[in-house]
């Protein structure tokens, strides 16, 4: 076992964990934000750069910090290491540049995204970016491309984190998109329209960090905040059939797979499950979804009220 | 109720009420009627505070919080992508919205590519709190300095798009409410908001 220090806290964990996992293991403050990096999916991470941190102490046999941040996702632990994440300024700056970065050619049309309420680099920006923005060249665009009867695509707003990619070709036998061209020009696309029509290709939607891939069949039906999810599960031959419904009243509107608190699906389901299911008898329901407090679509909703005890001096005499 | 709820004071302004007799000048009342009188008739020849409300209005501050405005972008196009920030931030729930898709053939009517195809505001919950004008990332709504006026019906008090919607014809000036850094933001055409 490898004892890691992170922030000042020690884990023990296996060789081989990443500083990102071990991150996990501890929780709180001390998990760096990931963008590209998905626990389910293999060769994930190492692209978007949101989760560099400094590496103090590389190990206990060799004490010398690391010269440059490391992306934890990709960065194994020694023993010994010693890792800083918000304690260090210089990784601090280093995730405001990376967020400047990432929204550079990023839209920002969160009123009419559909991703906005559940999105990642919002998440990301609130919490490590800045308000303002220095860009003021014209914004990288694209021609609109139709993928599919199911999903929509908007290329303007993808971050390139290839997580759809390696979903596709984790999930299903065969892939039908990915990214062309390199740098500056590369762009998801799939060369010929309406291509992607694989059972599980719904999954994309949930991998997606941003609003580039969102569920056609739920385009501007709904804000995510108004609506209330729903643990349920259905049988299903394709997949294991555990997904979050999401109700306004007594109506599905949209049904999705089950992300944890890092934005992650651990169970993914197939397109019959999420496109075609959507009358709440199909389902068996379980009861509301847990979602993590700071997120606004548990605005208005009040969880384990405490009711205060009034003081009243007379109650008693009144009584 | 026991002997000690007597001494029980909450604010400690009790007064013990007398109950002495009244003297003979007293009891003929008229010095305290004519002292009544002179303050009643002082009155008379104060400056009015009431005012005839139909035909005489106060003047209202330009930043009134009265009935809303949908505005129109400069080119006619509405503004509002239904985004639904107005209504959750409203802390009365008085906002509801249906959200559309723009068609091709729609572009000189809505601002960018989703709308509001049903934006209601219900007038008996609204508060004129302005949360929703402050939320509001389009600059899409405003209250204004007109006052939502009396109806018989509760019913009638839900108001839509056909009176919420500025009439091209005729636009609704909030310029007032907005920060003189907003006004000189709003010049800088290079930025997407201002297109």
């Amino acid at each position: 076992m490898f004892k890691v220090t992170i922030d000042n806290k020690s884990i023990e964990v296996e060789p081989g964990t990443t500083i990102l996992q071990a991150a996990r293991m501890i929780g709180g403050d001390v998990v760096p934000p990931a963008m590209c990096y998905h626990s389910e999916l293999k060769d994930s991470g190492g692209k978007c750069r949101s989760c560099m941190v400094r590496v103090a102490q590389g190990s206990a046999a060799d004490p010398r910090p690391m010269p440059k941040l490391v992306a934890s996702c990709r960065t194994e632990v020694m023993d010994g290491m010693v890792v800083e994440n918000l304690t260090s300024p210089q990784v601090v700056d280093a995730r405001k540049a990376v967020v400047e970065f990432l929204l550079l050619n990023h839209p920002l049309d969160c009123p009419v995204c559909d991703q906005a309420g559940e999105c990642d680099l919002q998440n990301l920006s609130y919490e490590n970016g800045t308000s303002v923005s220095r860009f003021e060249e014209e914004k990288r665009t694209y021609e609109k491309i139709d993928i599919g009867n199911l999903i929509q695509f908007h290329p303007n707003r993808c971050i390139l984190c290839y997580r759809c990619v390696y979903a596709a070709d984790q999930l299903t036998d065969k892939r039908t998109h990915g990214i062309l061209y390199r740098g500056e020009k590369s762009e998801i696309s799939t060369f010929i329209h309406q291509a992607v029509e694989n059972d599980f290709s719904g999954n994309m939607i949930d991998v997606c960090p941003v609003g580039a891939l969102t569920d056609k069949t739920f385009r501007f039906k709904n804000r995510v905040w108004f609506l209330k999810p729903m643990d349920a599960h259905r049988e299903c031959t394709k997949c294991s059939g555990k997904a979050t419904i999401w109700f306004r009243g007594d109506e599905v509107y949209r049904v999705t797979g089950r992300k944890d608190k890092y934005g992650e699906v651990h169970d993914f389901i197939c397109n019959e499950c999420r496109f075609e299911k959507k009358e709440s008898a199909d389902w068996t329901i379980e009861g509301p979804r847990k979602i993590e407090s700071y997120s606004v679509i548990n605005q208005n909703h009040y969880r384990n009220v405490v009711i205060p005890s009034v003081i009243n001096p007379i109650k008693e005499t009144m009584e | 109720m026991n002997q000690d709820s007597t001494k029980i004071s909450l604010t400690n302004r009790s007064k013990m009420v007398s109950n002495k007799k009244m003297t003979l000048i007293e009891r003929f009342y008229l010095p305290a009627i004519f002292k009544g009188m002179s303050i009643t008739m002082s009155h008379f020849f104060r400056k009015e505070t009431t005012i005839q409300y139909p035909e005489v209005k106060r003047p209202f501050s330009d930043i009134y919080r009265g009935l809303h405005v949908l505005k129109l972008d400069d080119e006619g196009r509405e503004r509002c992508t239904a985004c639904g920030l107005c209504a959750l931030s409203c802390p009365a729930e008085a906002i509801t919205m249906i959200a559309a898709e723009r068609k091709e053939d729609e572009k000189q009517l809505y601002r960018e590519e989703k709308y509001a195809s049903v934006y209601e505001i219900n007038m008996l919950r609204c508060i004129f709190c302005g949360d929703c004008e402050t939320a509001c990332p389009k600059e899409a709504i405003f209250l204004t300095n007109r006052i939502v006026p009396s109806e018989y019906k509760r019913t009638n008090f839900i108001y839509g798009k056909d009176v919420l919607v500025e009439k091209a014809d005729a636009r609704v000036d909030v310029s007032k409410r907005q920060t003189p850094e907003v006004l000189e933001f709003k010049k800088d055409k290079t930025k997407s908001h201002n297109k």
